[in-house]
């Protein structure tokens, strides 16, 4: 008889496979953890820290932390979720975020945790950066005020698409999104609507172009229920071309 | 040549560049500083021009070109002049000198003269703050600068000369050796540890190393070979020197049992913790010991290949260093069979950085040898057994690696008995500021902090950073603390603050320096750092009040629990420390008010008044209750 490994999270056990992170095994099991720069059907990138557990007593992000059986993990604490309450208010106060004018409005990733996390107050003195719009290309077009520099764009590009349409370049707080065209605008690099990387961020900066406003407010995905009761949307699967739209 | 022979090529020169890295993807960081180095800067049109050959996108050169401070897409001037920004370079009044030779080039900070011949602007910490304040001219470092080296140094810029045809004398920098011992003082010729280690015995056990899961379960007589000197440094019980303390032996030996059929030895020469120069002396007058102890990991580890990672501030060590790797080579202590020892082939490649200071972390420090942005890496795995191209790696500090030799060659018993039970050896202490004699300590661990101020000649200390910014601020009451891994743990940064100080700006220094050296890759540090910077400043500005102090205490928290590497985890920590133990000084600086409001209508009008050019009564606004 074999059993599969199991860790608790909350005090619930949840059962995973090797090689899961507890990430991924949480979404499995339909559990939720607040998450950004995870993608369901990419690698775990590790970078926007919101998905950070506390996993027997150390504080590691649950989108890389490998899953290990019999391990303790805490997640929707105060104390966690206070963390990410103040990470959310970093990334609003790090770029230009007008939610109310932005067409993702309500499929917002970004707008969805904050939400869900009930951030009510800005936090933070806002940056107000100086961010261009790229509206150079004929399908798609790139706002870039609203990037939170996840890298899932220039996943895709790179391992889906091949094509290397999106990098990042800078440091720090320079730290900025590029595109693959000597003269830096979307419309000379290989990007194409029906591009891998056309349909993976997780907030409004890359959008298709004659198709604004399509789902009717009321209906957008999170307007039907908070992303944490979404969880299982987001386990992991294999790279699909085309996603069903939402 | 004759005179009127025409300047280089570019094309010529970017030729050759490419052609001697071998149009290796790996290598783009080092052709890029290369041609960074020849022509200046890196143009759209070369970093697409390298794209090309090097098969990769434009993005992947750009990313890089863009990370790396001392890299540039557009032209810095022929002469680039970057003043050494730590604090002791300030409290040695860097920044009236760099108004003095902006003054005397007639040109602004940070922007390069109208004719392109020169700009000046300020970088973290060169390494030189046992005679600062230092400075780099296209990469070179000077130290000691002074009103009377600025103006020969404008007279030079202005004439035109190169900087390979500058006096000799301005580029002299000393080793400033205050107290040496074991390792400063070693009586080893070049040879004798790997000699030693291979005197242990035969070398039927680098083969078994490789692929058996554990040396322990595949050999059961008495160590020999690799394992008899990896017994050596396990019991001389060494820990790492970079300021982690991590195991020594163990590292290695998760290393040799680690699968891979190549295995890499990597010498961390990144010493970006500013006030840490100890690394420097030991490349600059050791560089065999560092090398030798390279060399007897190799064995150990079984690795065929090895790479030092110098950073671009100490480039100036290049030539020197590569002699003595070419000089070992002929002397069979590197290359192929070391020694004659069938089977024992190794060799070491030096990789310069380019002003990135978390390239010092490990992780990050293997990305960027292998040509990219230097972003720490997630762990696990660990370098051990995916490191360099995913194949097992053992990275080491410099000081670390020199111990290792000298254990190789003398034993573990020996090592120990000098230090502490739970921390062997000697520390070498880079003790700069407010003392009387600057310059490198060897102490056994152990020794207190109230004895190397005194050894130094610092008076009316008021506090001490030990290990740099990423490390810890004490205080008088805490002099009697020892230097040892049990107690103030440290990669060997010693900077003495005496009364006169105001360690507020000490903490405003060092959280600009985390702000400017975030890799950018996490949120907390990206945005974090940012913003600690920008309350430091709002509270020098007279604008602070109690609340930033709890707000810093938040950033604080989420750094240190959710940061990426340890460049975040530490970089609230002088302004923490600081709070804690000089509260005063914060408070000299705060406004009664428990509120101030973030936005400064005065300040707002900054720009207009500008662009008005008036400065009357008019012309400002007031949010200051009337007197
Ligand atoms: C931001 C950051 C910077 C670092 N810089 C250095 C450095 O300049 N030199 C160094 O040896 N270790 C540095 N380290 C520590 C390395 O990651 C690593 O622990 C060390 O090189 C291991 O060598 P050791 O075991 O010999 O100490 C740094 C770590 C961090 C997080
Ligand atoms: S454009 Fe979108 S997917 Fe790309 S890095 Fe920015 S937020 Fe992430
Ligand atoms: S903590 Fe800072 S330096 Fe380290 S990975 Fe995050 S952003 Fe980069
Ligand atoms: S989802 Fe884990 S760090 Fe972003």
């Amino acid at each position: 008889m074999s059993t599969s490994p199991t860790f608790t999270l909350d005090g619930r056990e949840i059962p995973f496979e090797a090689g899961q992170t507890v990430l991924q095994a949480a979404l499995t099991a339909d559990v939720y953890i607040p998450h950004l720069c995870y993608h369901p059907e990419f690698k775990p990138h590790g970078s926007c820290k919101v998905c950070t557990i506390k996993a027997d007593g150390r504080h590691v992000s649950a989108c890389t932390w490998p899953a290990r059986h019999g391990m303790v993990v805490e997640n929707a604490t105060e104390e966690l979720d206070d963390l990410r309450r103040t990470l959310v208010q970093m990334l609003f106060a790090e770029g230009n975020h007008f939610c109310p004018s932005c067409e993702y409005s309500g499929h917002c990733l970004l707008q969805a945790v904050g939400y869900d996390l009930q951030v009510e107050t800005a936090g933070f003195r806002h940056f107000f950066p100086v961010r261009p719009v790229d509206a150079s290309h004929p399908e798609v077009w790139l706002d870039l005020n609203r990037c939170i520099l996840c890298e899932l764009c220039v996943r895709a590009s790179d391992e889906v698409d091949g094509k290397h349409v999106f990098g990042l370049s800078g440091r720090g707080a320079g730290k900025h999104l590029i595109v693959n065209a000597l003269s830096g605008r979307l419309a000379d690099t290989d990007m194409a609507a029906t591009d891998k990387a056309a349909e993976v961020c997780p907030v409004g900066v890359i959008l298709k172009k004659k198709a604004g406003f399509r789902v009717p407010i009321g209906e957008r995905p999170f307007d039907r229920e908070p992303v944490s009761a979404q969880a299982a949307r987001y386990a992991p699967r294999p790279p699909a071309r085309h996603r069903e739209e939402d | 040549m004759s005179i009127a022979s025409p300047a280089p090529q570019p094309a010529a020169a970017l030729g050759a560049i490419l052609e001697r890295h071998d149009r290796r993807p790996e290598q783009l960081l080092q052709i890029l500083r290369e041609v960074q180095e020849h022509l200046g800067h890196v143009s759209d049109d070369i970093q697409a021009h390298i794209a090309r050959e090097l098969h990769l996108p434009l993005t992947r050169v750009r990313g890089v070109v863009g990370f790396y401070a001392f890299l540039s897409a557009t032209p810095w001037g022929r002469y680039r002049v970057l003043f050494s920004d730590n604090i002791t370079d300030r409290m040695q009044g860097n920044m009236d000198l760099l108004d003095h030779l902006c003054r005397r080039l007639l040109l602004e900070p940070g922007h390069p003269s109208e004719d392109g011949l020169v700009s000046v602007d300020t970088t973290s910490c060169t390494g030189l703050c046992d005679q600062g304040p230092g400075l780099l001219v296209n990469g070179r470092a000077i130290p000691a600068i002074s009103r009377e080296r600025l103006d020969l140094i404008a007279e030079l810029i202005l004439e035109g000369r190169p900087v390979t045809a500058w006096p000799a004398e301005l580029f002299a920098i000393v080793d400033n050796v205050c107290r040496a011992d074991m390792v400063l003082d070693n009586d080893l010729d070049p040879g004798d540890a790997v000699r030693a280690a291979l005197a242990r015995g035969d070398m039927s056990q680098v083969e078994q190393a490789a692929n058996t899961r554990s040396w322990r379960e595949a050999n059961v007589a008495p160590p020999q070979g690799p394992l008899a000197t990896l017994n050596e440094i396990r019991s001389a019980n060494l820990r790492g020197r970079g300021g982690a303390g991590f195991t020594t032996a163990y590292k290695w030996e998760s290393c040799r049992n680690a699968q891979g059929e190549q295995r890499y030895v990597v010498c961390n020469a990144d010493e970006g913790e500013p006030g840490t120069f100890k690394d420097r002396v030991l490349l600059a007058s050791h560089a065999d010991l560092v090398f030798e102890g390279m060399t007897v990991c190799a064995y150990v580890v079984g690795a065929g290949r090895g790479f030092l990672y110098l950073r671009g501030e100490y480039r100036y060590l290049l030539g020197a260093l590569e002699e003595t790797l070419a000089r070992r080579r002929r002397d069979h202590l590197l290359g192929r069979d070391i020694l004659g020892t069938p089977g024992f082939s190794f060799d070491i490649e030096i990789h310069v950085g380019a002003g990135a200071y978390v390239c010092g972390e490990e992780s990050a420090l293997i990305e960027s040898l292998e040509g990219k942005r230097g972003i720490p890496r997630n762990r696990p795995p660990y370098p051990v057994t995916h490191g360099y191209l995913q194949r097992p790696t053992t990275v080491n500090n410099v000081e670390t690696f020199c111990a290792a030799a000298l254990i190789a060659a003398h034993g573990g018993d020996w090592y120990r008995a000098t230090g502490t039970p739970k921390s062997a050896g000697t520390k070498l202490m880079s003790v700069a500021g407010d003392c009387a004699r600057p310059g490198i300590y060897e102490v056994p661990f152990g020794t207190t902090v109230a004895e190397l101020l005194a050894m130094s000649g610092a008076e009316h200390t008021q506090a001490v950073q030990i290990s740099g910014p990423s490390g810890t601020c004490i205080g008088p009451d805490e002099f009697e603390r020892r230097i040892a891994f049990e107690d103030l743990a440290t990669a060997g940064a010693f900077t003495v603050f005496d009364e006169s100080r105001d360690m507020f700006e000490v903490a405003r220094n060092y959280a600009h320096f985390f702000a400017h050296e975030s890799c950018g890759f996490c949120t907390p540090c990206r945005v974090g750092t940012t913003i600690l910077a920008a309350t430091m400043d709002k509270i020098h500005d007279g604008h602070g009040t109690p609340y930033d102090l709890e707000e810093i205490a938040t950033l604080d928290r989420v750094l240190n629990q959710s940061a990426h590497c340890g460049l975040g985890h530490t970089s609230c920590n002088p302004t923490l420390d600081t709070i804690k133990r000089f509260r005063p000084a914060y408070e000299l600086h705060l406004k009664d008010l428990d509120f101030e409001p973030a936005f400064d209508l005065d300040g707002a009008l900054r720009r207009a008044r500008q662009m008005t050019g008036r400065d009357d009564p008019g012309a400002h606004l007031t949010t200051e209750p009337e007197s």
